[in-house]
Parts: structure tokens; sequence; C-alpha cells
């Protein structure tokens, strides 16, 4: 078990240097193969009246100049044991882990990251949990009472839920409840965890709510499904024969064999997640590694993406291992090699 | 036929028939509605059994043996109740003791699962719930019935384990069903039957699923626990070999009726029914030359949707066209040949008699 786990950690390492690799690949490959030169892509990152020397020097500072794989290098080199960059204003030093400079701002990344992560992190975990015991519960009742207006209108909801954009929900929301109803906080507002607990949950209420709309359907389709296969099992029978209440058999015996497909998913979607739900962010103008990411890209900037990039491959990678572990605590026949 | 009538038709063993019987299913009907038409899985099936003695209940996949069996425990679906798939419709009586459980609620049916009878499965793989030990299994099944605690349970748990034949186990209580053997696993399904000392077990093709030595160990161990506990035991199977080891009396079933009803003596020695002498004709043998064939019964058991009018057997029975038509049309009611013994058959005695004694009996 603890190989196991160390295993996996030495495998995340290396996927997440293959990760940032890729993303490099991309970010110059694609310019370069279009003809880009180091100076046209600086040009990017000064004003449009620089003269022909400010974007060589701004290229030179930027690195551009070098190879690829020498600015990989460098990059990558930061990342373990620390880096100076000079853009003009002095040498700053940037300790390990870093993560780069900002091409635009000039800001080093792995702060703004850090910065930027409690704020998705609450948004992911919350919506989460919500969408789960939603899920999992209108699946259920679903299942068991298929066919009925129950069924037939929570499956509709659902159905609506997978559909519907979160722009679209959330922004009805939004005005609704936040700005005529007045019972939830507008939007751009958090209040961070440590600094009064009742307020963070009061600012996250309604993205909770509205990312958990969307997911829970998902997650209620699957757990009727996985619950209309485990009540048709021969030890749900046997379950019965015992004269274990019916209620008893739908809970221990036959809900435990639907979770397994709704972890796998549940895993995923949190990985995902954690790595930044752009479009909520957007909708609630929430300052999270989401929102960083798409300014990232609009703006070009390398390090801010790859730092992004590279958060969300840890989460990704980490929910999974956690739901591999999660496996063999509900699966008994399951054994972590 | 009335009630009355069929029950006087219902086995009656010899110094106890004027007492009731522990368990008796009188006229037994399960239907089930489907999208193609009404499947008559069970149609009109009455038998008796007493403490102590086993009735064996045989016949080809889709007879209605499991389907009766369920039918007792009451693990049917029933059309009104909350359902994940269209119910059966039941009629008829099955009295546990006088009771009607037909007649009662589903929470009073269930409260007798367990406890006064249970059921032991085909295949005790998927039986038994895969993410549960053993031992959480029998304790729960234990706990239900019997207001102990947790430590109480696991003692009698390990008990049991240990008087159905497993190895060490106090050890083998914490395992998983998947780290038994098929055999292992058997017994531990047994044991959980077994653990409220239920008066009626009900054994659906218990030895289908394990090996021919296995198969062995555990019919002489359900015979040494039924004497032990005094239970009455419904063995269901298709393995007239089973029957012969195990059981008093035989029920051979087609078509969700009853086409023979006797002793194991008579259905060995005096069968009567072309059915059961399909059965026992096909019924591989050591004692003779593996050079000559088994005497298969030809054709296919018919659709339970479209029963063949009059006998049901009629079309794969090669003794239908003796009475001019009329196995075709009219359905032979149960009707005794010697004390004990019923048939469902157009034949006559002295026809019967014939066919036996010329055409059968040098077979077998």
């Amino acid at each position: 078990m603890f190989a196991y786990i160390v295993r996996r950690l030495l495998w995340a390492v290396v996927l997440l240097v293959v990760l940032s690799m890729v993303t490099f690949s991309i970010f110059y490959l694609v310019p370069l193969l279009g003809g880009a030169t180091p100076e046209t892509l600086a040009a990017r990152y000064v004003g449009r009246a620089a003269t022909p020397e400010t974007v060589h020097l701004t290229a030179e500072k930027l690195g551009l100049l070098d190879p690829v794989p020498v600015q990989y290098w460098n990059w990558l080199k930061g990342v373990f044991v620390g880096a100076s960059y000079d853009y003009g204003a002095g040498v700053e030093q940037c300790p390990a882990p870093c993560l780069g400079y900002s091409f635009v701002t000039k800001q080093p990344v792995w702060p703004e990251l850090l910065d930027r992560a409690p704020v998705t992190i609450s948004l992911a975990l919350g919506a989460s949990i919500i969408w789960l015991v939603a899920g999992l519960s209108v699946g259920v009742i679903s299942a068991l009472r298929r066919g009925t207006i129950f069924d037939r209108g929570a499956m509709g909801i659902a159905l609506a839920g997978v559909s519907l954009p979160i722009f679209f929900t959330g922004l009805i929301a939004l005005a609704f409840f936040s700005y005529k109803l007045r019972i939830t906080a507008p939007g751009g507002t958090f209040v961070p965890f440590s600094e009064n607990p009742a307020r963070w949950a009061y600012s996250l209420l309604l993205p909770w709510i509205t990312l958990a709309f969307l997911f829970s359907a998902q997650y209620a389709r699957l757990t009727r499904a996985g619950m209309l296969e485990t009540m048709t099992e021969d030890y749900i029978r046997t379950a019965r024969a015992k004269g274990l209440p019916e209620r008893r058999v739908i809970l221990k015996h036959a809900l435990r064999g639907a979770l397994t497909p709704v972890l796998t998913i549940f895993g995923l979607d949190v990985g995902l997640l954690l790595g930044g739900a752009v479009l909520t962010e957007k909708t609630f103008s929430l300052n999270g590694l989401g929102k960083y990411g798409y300014d990232a890209i609009v703006n070009q900037d390398l390090p801010k993406i790859l730092g992004v990039t590279l958060v969300a491959g840890f989460f990704v990678i980490m929910t999974n291992l956690f739901v591999d572990l999660l496996y063999g605590v509900i699966d008994p026949r399951v054994r972590l090699e | 036929m009335t009630t009355s009538a069929l029950r006087d038709l219902v086995t009656r063993h010899p110094g106890q028939a004027d007492q009731e019987p522990f368990l008796e299913v009188v006229d037994l009907r399960v239907h089930f509605p489907t999208d193609d038409g009404l499947v008559k899985s069970v149609d009109g099936l009455s038998f008796a059994l007493d403490r102590g003695r086993t009735l064996g209940i045989v016949g080809e996949s889709g007879s209605g043996k499991s389907v009766t069996s369920l039918a007792i425990m009451g693990l049917h679906t029933r059309p009104a109740s909350e359902q994940t798939r269209p119910g059966a419709q039941l009629s008829g009586e099955i009295y546990l003791e006088g009771e009607d459980l037909l007649a009662k609620s589903p929470e009073y049916v269930r409260s007798l699962r367990g406890k006064r009878m249970a059921m032991i499965f085909q295949d005790p793989l998927s039986a038994m719930n895969p993410y549960y030990t053993v031992g959480h299994q029998i304790i729960e099944a234990y706990r239900i019935h019997n207001p102990v605690n947790k430590k109480v349970a696991r003692k009698h748990a390990v008990d049991m384990l240990g008087r159905v034949g497993i190895p060490e186990p106090s050890r083998r209580v914490d395992a998983y069903p998947h780290q038994f053997s098929g055999g292992m696993r058997q017994r531990a399904m047994i044991a959980m039957a077994l653990s409220c000392d239920p008066d009626l077990l009900i054994a659906d093709e218990p030895t289908t699923a394990l090996d021919v030595t296995v198969q062995a160990q555990i019919l002489d161990l359900i015979r040494d626990l039924q004497s032990e506990f005094n239970s009455a035991v419904v063995l269901i199977t298709h393995d007239l070999g089973v029957v012969a080891e195990l059981a008093d009396d035989v029920l051979v079933m087609y078509a969700g009726r009853a086409m023979e009803y006797g002793s194991a003596d008579q259905l060995f020695n005096r069968p009567v029914h072309p059915y059961t002498w399909g059965l026992l004709g096909s019924m591989p043998r050591f004692d003779r030359p593996r050079s000559e064939r088994l005497l298969a019964i030809k054709g296919a058991p018919p659709s339970l949707i479209n029963v063949p009018s009059g006998c049901p057997f009629h079309p794969r029975c090669s003794y239908a066209a003796r009475n001019n038509g009329r196995s075709e049309e009219v359905l032979p009611e149960l009707a005794p040949v010697e004390t004990g013994h019923t048939v469902a058959c157009h034949l006559t005695q002295i026809e019967r008699e014939q066919i036996w004694e010329h055409e059968i009996a040098p077979k077998l």
C-alpha cells in the first residue's frame, strides 16, 4: 500500500514534467511553424508603438531568443532550484518553486496561484459535496420509484441540468436570488474561510448550488442506472431472503455496488474543477484559478498558462490517486499493486 | 375443482393424515404480465410437506421450480408495491403451519424470512454480497431476527461456520466471499441460511454450481443439518441424482404444473408419467455401457406465454396419439394412482402398466 502510493507519486512528478513540456511545445511550436520569429512573439508583450529595438530587447529579456529546449530547461530549473529574472526593473530573485514571471504583468506566478487557489478549492469542494448528496439521493429514489412521477420529473430536471450552460443558469440565479430577492451574495464576493466561515459559505452559496445543479443531474442519472443494475443482482435477493427490511437492502446492499462508477466520475470532475471552474468563476466574477487561466490564455502569457496547467494537472492526478485508494476501501476485491 | 377437493389430493403420510401439514401449497398460480403476454410460470400447483421431510421438485429449466420457491418466500415483487420491474400476480394459498402467507402483509412475511423459512441459492458467488465479509453477512442475518449485540452474533457466526464444516472458522469469519472456494462459499451460504434455525429450508439448485465431490459433501451436510434441526426441506433441482440422494417425496413439474407427485420410491421405481419416464431415461448411468445413447425427451420446453392446449406435455409425448386427441383438448387433472402417488395424465392405468412394462422399464 505504502509502496503503491510512493510509486504513484513518483509517476505524478513524471506526468507533470511531461505535461509542462507539452504545454511549452504547443505554445511555441504552433507560432514558430507558422513562421513567427522571437521578435514577432515579443511584439505581443510590448505596446503597439514600440520600436524594433524595444521589441528585440523584450525578446531578449523574456528569453525568447534562446532555442525552445533551452528556454524550457531554464524554466524547469527554476521550478526546482529557483531563478532570477530581469525584466528591466532590476534583477528579481524567484525562489523555488519558481514558476516564472508573467510576461505581461512581470509578477511571479507562484504566489499568485497560491492566492487564487483557495477560491477555486472552496468553490469545487463545496459544490461537489452538494451535488454528490443531491445526485445520489435523487438517483436512488428515482431508481426505486422507476416510472413514477417523481422519477420522470427528476430525470426531466436532470436533463435540463445537464443541458443548460452555467452562464445561463448562473446569470438567472444571480438576477433572481441576489439582485431581486437579495437572499444570496452578489457576484464577485469571496470571503476566505479563515476569515469568517459563515460569510465564506454565504458568499459561495449561489455558485455552489448553480454548479452543483449542473453536475448533480449527471450523478442522479448515473446513480439511478447503477441502482437499477445492482437491484437485479443475486445478492440483493439473498439480502431480502434473509428478511432484511427493504430500506436496509437498498442503502446497504444495493447502493454500495452502484457507488463505484459514481466515484470514478466524481474523481475526474473534482480534479478538473480544482484546476479552475472557468465558466462559473467568470459568471460569478470569482478570482479563482479558472479566471486566472482564462486571462493568461487571452494575454498569451506563457508562465501563467504553465502555472495553471500544472496546478490543474496536479489536482487531477491527486484526485485520481485518492479515488483509486477509495476503490480499495469500497470494493474488497480491488487490490492495489 | 374446489380448494377443498384440491387439498384432499395433497399427499398425507400414514399416521399424520389428520394433522395439518407443516407447509401446504394449494392451487398456486404465479403469472407475470409482460409486453409479449402473460407468462404463466406456475399455474395451479399443490403439494404438502411435513417437518423433517424433504420434498424434491424436479423439472427442466423454466418449469416453474424457482418461481414456486420465491413465491413461498414472498420474494416476488407484487404489482402494487414499489418496484424495479413489473410485479408478479399471485393467487392460491401457501400455508405455513396453517397461516396463509399470501394473505399476510409483505412486512409480516418479511419477518418470517430468514427466521422461519430460509433459502439457499444456486450460485453462492453471485448470491453473496461481494462488498461484505462472510461473517458480516451471517451476523446481519442473525441480528435482524435476534436482539443480541455484535459480539454474541459474531460468536454465533463463528459457531455456524464451524458447524457447516469450514476450517478455522474464527479466522475465516472475516474473509470476503471471493476469498472462499466454491464449496466453502456454499457452506457459508448454508450457515447463513441456518443461522436462525429456520423450520423450512428451501434449497434452489444448491449443488449445480459445484463439482461432483463437493456436491456430495454439500448434500451430506444438508441431510445432517436437517436431521439436527428437524426442518422441512424443499429441494429444487433438475438433477434426479440429487433427488434420489436426498428427497422423501418428489414433485415433477412441467410448464408450471405438477405432472407427477409421490414418494421417492414410487417415482423412481414405479413412475407413471411419460415426462417422468423421459427424465429418468435421460439420466446418465454408470452401470450401463457408455455406447448406449441417452433417451432424450424430444423437443424443447414450451413457451409459458402460449402453453400448449390440453396437456402441456402433449407435443413432446410419444403416447399422446393414443387417446383420440383428448391430450390436445383436455387438461388432465391430478388423479391418484396409489396411496400418496398422483399423476396428471390421460393414459389409462392399463395403458400405463403396459407401456411401463414393455417399453420403458427394460431401457432404464
